[in-house]
């Protein structure tokens, strides 16, 4: 099904929100929301969680006959996927353009900047090479997928264990990770994506765009960074204009941005691979936290009360008092009250036939049952309207 | 990898180029009669021909047309392998309802073939008489051992190392895309964008004089 389109107001109040720098979960300009790694049980499988921005990797590897042209390179594989579950929006049928801009972008940031030396993978040359095979899945929707799905390739690359092999002649052993620990794989350098949002005509940018931001940005700039400051790829795309002078400006805070974001996922590999070692439990169970819920909880939502007060008492000054005092609620019958009276009727209708009905209405008598359908488990109750005699006011 | 050096030791290129010269550009406007407009653009040895439909009603489904902007459809596809890639981008708030196709194709890819077909679109626009703010200037560069290079064929752009391509307004100064592969470090970033917005004003100067010149031709043709 097709998304829901955004309203002019929202359109206009998130605008008008960026305009004075401010953002809907309260972050500054250049802040990132919280991101939390975690791993499966098997290795190569990661999850990465970019606020509620939810993105699945799994590397799995395999022995093929390698490429003509490349014969002692291993091969790597990517493949993006918008799993329908992310969001309405997205469909099983994948060929849509954002599918295809995510995919090729991930094959440029990993491919292109070759993290991963494929000449180690080779295990005979010209027959048998590596194929190792990234699926990124994104799992829930909530803006910013480049770069989460950017994270979770490398973390998930950065935690797979290949099978060991052994070569007598032409014949290859695979050794099952129960007979030898399997290894990881060697691993230049991690590239990160790092994403900018621009709005009104390129003035005013955000980092780590949320899914409403997404919606009102003019483009987006994406650059692909490692930690050692080589900026690995650079797209920009949407119909926006730049400067040079803001493009050298974001590739600044990109740095900042990826040495932080290979501390995190420094430290996840090093957590997951004590808890391993030491035997404890791991895997995705473990990391989700039991969430008990004792009575109802709500999480602060960061409201800004700075003036508050003052704005408050301006508006209640300067209003008008209300012109007409609101008449008292009357108690007519048995759960029926009256808050004043009723306006006139300005449907149109001719004074005469008005009054004719009224003497019909008058004539039925209230609490009468009357039998519509013939149904013994209905039973059917016309509840009729509080008899208004002349409309003289009814109130004290 | 031995062998090929692209940029040896006095500062030429493999084809014989400093590290800042262009290739050589030739272009040809309205080179078919049928289409509103259309260019044909070389660039070195890469060739690319832009044709220009519209502004028109939209075809196909009415629910792509935007009530108050046109709709802008790009289909660029190679000679030989036709891998068609549409895009589809809404510009141009002076056409409402309709839509502009543009068709590119590459008939000799040698290196920079995205700048060459955004140079020729270009061309094709300004000959279809679409009003627009400025030329759009596209070229490729690249960084070895410090020295910017600018305009890449295709030994260079394959040989590993970095190709930055760029799209500019040159009057504005303006940059229309952005497109990096390739590792590249931050300090050098400033010098690339530099070389590559030289380029694309030399660029814009040339396809300039051709727009010029073709409008002479014209003129003194239908002045007679």
């Amino acid at each position: 099904m097709r998304d829901t389109p955004l309203s002019n107001c929202e359109k206009r109040f998130l605008l008008k929100a960026i305009e004075e720098k401010k953002r809907l979960d309260g972050r500054e300009t250049y802040d990132y929301r919280n991101i939390k790694i975690s791993f499966g049980t098997d290795y190569g499988c990661c999850i990465v969680e970019l606020g509620k921005t939810r993105v699945l990797c799994q590397v799995s590897c395999e022995l093929v006959p390698p490429k003509d042209s490349r014969p002692t390179e291993g091969i790597m594989f990517f493949n993006l996927e918008l799993s329908p579950m992310a969001s309405p929006a997205f469909e099983p049928n994948r060929q849509s353009e954002l599918s295809v801009t995510l995919n090729r972008q991930l094959e440029r940031c990993l491919r292109n900047s070759k993290c991963i030396d494929t000449e180690s993978l080779c295990v005979i040359s010209g027959e048998k090479v590596w194929q190792i095979r990234v699926d990124v899945h994104v799992l829930n929707h909530d803006g910013n997928l480049m770069d989460a799905a950017s994270i979770a390739a490398i973390s998930a690359l950065s935690h797979f264990r290949r099978p060991d092999v052994t070569i007598q002649g032409r014949d290859v052993t695979v050794f099952s990770p129960e007979e030898r620990d399997p290894i990881p794989l060697s691993i230049y350098h991690m590239p990160i994506c790092v994403s900018f949002a621009f709005f009104l005509e390129g003035s005013y940018l955000l980092v780590d765009p949320c899914e409403r931001e997404e919606r009102v940005k003019d483009g987006l700039l994406m650059i692909a960074m490692n930690k050692h400051r080589e900026i690995c790829s650079i797209q920009s795309s949407g119909g926006i204009m730049l400067l040079k002078d803001q493009v050298l400006r974001c590739s600044k805070i990109a740095s900042v941005k990826v040495s932080e974001i290979t501390e995190l996922i420094n430290k996840a590999l090093e957590n997951d691979r004590k808890i391993r070692k030491e035997g404890g439990k791991f895997g995705f169970a473990e990391s989700m936290p039991k969430q008990r819920i004792t009575t109802l909880k709500r999480d602060k939502a960061p409201v800004e009360m700075t003036d508050v007060e003052e704005t408050a008492s301006d508006i209640v000054n300067t209003t008008e008092t209300t012109t007409e005092p609101v008449p008292s609620p009357v108690l007519v019958g048995m759960g029926t009250a009256q808050v004043g009276e009723g306006i006139v009727n300005s449907w149109g209708l001719d004074e005469e036939e008005e009054e004719d009905d009224e003497p019909q209405t008058e004539d039925t008598k209230t609490d009468e049952v009357m039998v519509i359908s013939d149904s013994e488990e209905e039973e059917v109750v016309i509840l009729n309207e509080v008899q208004k005699s002349k409309k003289t006011s009814k109130q004290k | 990898m031995a062998g090929l050096e692209l940029l040896s030791d006095q500062g030429y290129r493999l084809d014989g180029r400093k590290a800042s010269e262009l290739r050589k550009v030739q272009a040809r406007m309205s080179v078919f009669a049928q289409a509103d407009g259309s260019a044909y653009l070389e660039q070195g040895n890469t060739k690319a021909l832009a044709v220009v439909y519209g502004p028109h009603e939209v075809r196909g489904s009415r629910s792509k047309s935007l009530h108050d902007r046109a709709v802008i459809n790009c289909q660029y596809s190679m000679a030989t392998f036709s891998t068609a890639e549409r895009k589809r981008r809404h510009t141009e708030t002076l056409y409402p309802r309709s839509q502009i196709d543009i068709y590119v194709k590459i008939l000799q890819a040698d290196g920079g073939n995205y700048s060459a077909c955004v140079n020729a679109a270009t061309l094709a626009l300004v000959d279809a008489g679409i009003p627009m703010r400025d030329y759009v200037c596209a070229c490729t560069a690249g960084f070895v051992e410090d020295t910017p290079l600018a305009d890449l064929c295709h030994a260079e752009e394959s040989g590993g190392g970095t190709s930055l391509a760029l799209a500019l307004l040159p009057r504005s100064g303006n940059i229309a895309l952005l497109q990096m592969d390739a590792r590249l470090h931050q300090d050098h970033l400033d010098t690339l964008i530099e070389a590559a917005m030289t380029a694309c004003k030399g660029l814009s100067e040339v396809l300039d004089g051709v727009v010029r010149q073709h409008l002479e031709e014209v003129s003194v043709l239908t002045r007679d």
